[in-house]
């Protein structure tokens, strides 16, 4: 309805809910590590653009697709484990504001090291274009890449909430985000809640770097970056203290940019990101605890 | 003969730049509980973050059996047998009673006998039975307390620590958790119960050293429990 008097197409609304559901998973990716460690990872971006580069690597060397997956998925998860290792666990301990520098600083050292070793120009990912391709369900043209991305995100969530719910380090991850410091004193051990998290995390921006690149083929180095910006926004809109509203909150911003770029007319395009982040304005102003928070609950340790 | 379940030697404990206790030494062993009262600001609870790893002593000793938990992580102390029963209760609110259960035996050393155990805890606190689907947020401020102690006890701890568990309740609620205890020192537990209900703790106590502005001042055992002189003096002293 709202698609009808907006003037949006059926291909449109695919689109967004594509885009929504692929920031829905960055936006857990982010969320699950802030849960546990209290901190926003702005790097997250960046493990997404490594992934993206391994994939480009992958088809530039004439691997078969699946071999380009793995490639990706190993790069992104060695990636995260390095980061919580390196980084998180040193500076855990150390105030909020030290490790968000940290994580910055994480986000820069990844891009320079990406321009040195791929330079400006970036790479092309072509392994999975056939992606691309539209298929006809009842008249409509829709990519391949939406439905993959849709059924992938269902899939995510369904495991995460099973994971979450029904396993043992779920459940010492939930009571970490509410409690760390009890949870400990029960016997669970910081450095797994921890490392699971970041683990999760990383699958997820593996995830997201594969889908990505089917709607972006040219890998360059700040690939990614504007959509962590955007689902960033979108988890401080959702409320960040829960996981549920972040991923809304990411769910959302993405579904909003997508229907926005198919309303806007091409040659204004560029002022999307603006309209986004008017709209992130007017929502922080009006529920400042985050859009999908409960009522009445304190807005503790946002950035 | 076997070293004490815990032993504290010359304990000294900072906050920053205050002192928050000061030579401290006891020992608890199995089948005993021993008191720590105290007026406000004591170091009593100090005492027990330093036990649990939440503080670094700045001198003195901390001993397991016998072994040095100094310097230890909280997760690996209770993994070593140490249950602590925080101030406050610490309950997950958002969670169900079983899983805040659950979440009790990440503690535990051993799988065995872990339905036997859970049968005990159960007979202890049939609340926590009966209600186990709940959110736990939504028990009275007494169940949450019998839960907090069944979630320690679940982890199976040979030393069970328990920081103002009478805070706030109702008398019945308080003679529930008191006779809780008296049944958990029975079964075998070296139990050091931080109270600020003075008389009771004394007359249930097999010990119980007055705490104040860090140091141990006096030791009172269950007869001077009716000699309210004594007590009194003791605080003020």
């Amino acid at each position: 309805m709202i698609a009808a008097v907006l003037g949006i197409d059926w291909r449109t609304l695919a689109d967004a809910f594509a885009l929504g559901s692929i920031y829905a998973l960055m936006a857990i990716g982010i969320g699950l590590v802030f849960g546990v460690l209290r901190l926003v990872n702005f790097a997250y971006g960046q493990l997404v653009m490594a992934g993206a580069f391994a994939l480009a690597l992958a088809s530039q060397w004439g691997w078969p697709v699946w071999a380009g997956i793995l490639l990706c998925f190993a790069v992104v998860i060695v990636l995260s484990l390095l980061m919580d290792r390196i980084v998180f666990r040193p500076l855990r301990e150390q105030s909020p504001a030290v490790m968000l520098v940290a994580t910055f600083a994480v986000a820069f050292l990844l891009q320079s090291i990406a321009l040195l070793w791929f330079g400006s120009l970036g790479k092309i990912a072509t392994s999975l274009s056939f992606l691309q391709r539209p298929v006809t369900i009842s008249g409509v043209d829709i990519r391949k890449i939406t439905i993959v991305a849709m059924v992938v995100a269902a899939c995510c969530l369904v495991a995460l909430v099973l994971l979450l719910n029904k396993t043992n380090v779920g459940l010492h991850m939930r009571a970490a985000a509410m409690d760390f410091q009890t949870a400990r004193l029960l016997g669970v051990r910081a450095n797994r809640v921890i490392a699971s998290a970041v683990l999760i995390s990383g699958l997820l921006a593996a995830i997201v770097a594969v889908m990505l690149t089917v709607q972006t083929p040219l890998v360059t180095p700040d690939f990614a970056l504007r959509d962590t910006i955007v689902v960033l926004a979108g988890v401080v809109v959702g409320g960040m203290n829960r996981l549920v509203s972040a991923t809304l909150g990411g769910f959302a911003i993405g579904f909003a940019s997508g229907l926005l770029g198919g309303a806007l007319p091409t040659n204004q395009s560029q002022y999307l990101p603006s309209f986004v982040f008017a709209a992130v304005i007017v929502v922080l102003l009006i529920r400042p605890g985050g859009l999908f928070s409960r009522p009445g609950q304190a807005a503790v340790d946002r950035v | 003969m076997s070293p004490p379940a815990l032993e504290l030697e010359d304990l000294d404990v900072r906050h920053g730049a205050v002192a928050a206790v000061r030579g401290v030494s006891f020992a608890l062993d199995r089948g005993e509980i021993v008191g720590l009262i105290g007026p406000n600001g004591a170091g009593k609870s100090s005492t027990l973050h330093a036990v649990m790893g939440l503080l670094r002593p700045v001198k003195g000793d901390i001993r397991l059996h016998g072994t040095s938990v100094v310097g230890r992580r909280p997760e690996d102390v209770a993994r070593a047998g140490v249950a602590l029963v925080p101030e406050g209760r610490r309950i997950y609110g958002e969670l169900t009673v079983a899983e805040n259960l659950r979440l009790g035996l990440a503690g535990r050393r051993a799988r065995r006998d872990l339905d036997a155990d859970l049968k005990r805890v159960y007979d202890l606190f049939p609340v926590v039975e009966e209600f186990r689907q709940r959110p736990a947020g939504a028990l009275s401020g007494g169940q949450q307390q019998q839960l907090a102690i069944a979630r320690a006890l679940v982890a199976d701890p040979d030393v069970l620590l328990l920081d103002e568990p009478s805070l706030g309740l109702a008398p019945l609620m308080v003679d529930i958790v008191f006779d809780a205890l008296r049944a958990i020192r029975d079964r075998g537990l070296a139990v050091l119960l931080v109270e600020q209900r003075a008389q009771r703790t004394v007359a249930l106590a097999d010990r119980s050293h007055v705490m104040s502005n860090g140091t141990l001042r006096l030791t009172l055992g269950p007869e001077d429990a009716a000699d309210t002189t004594t007590m009194v003096a003791a605080y003020f002293a």
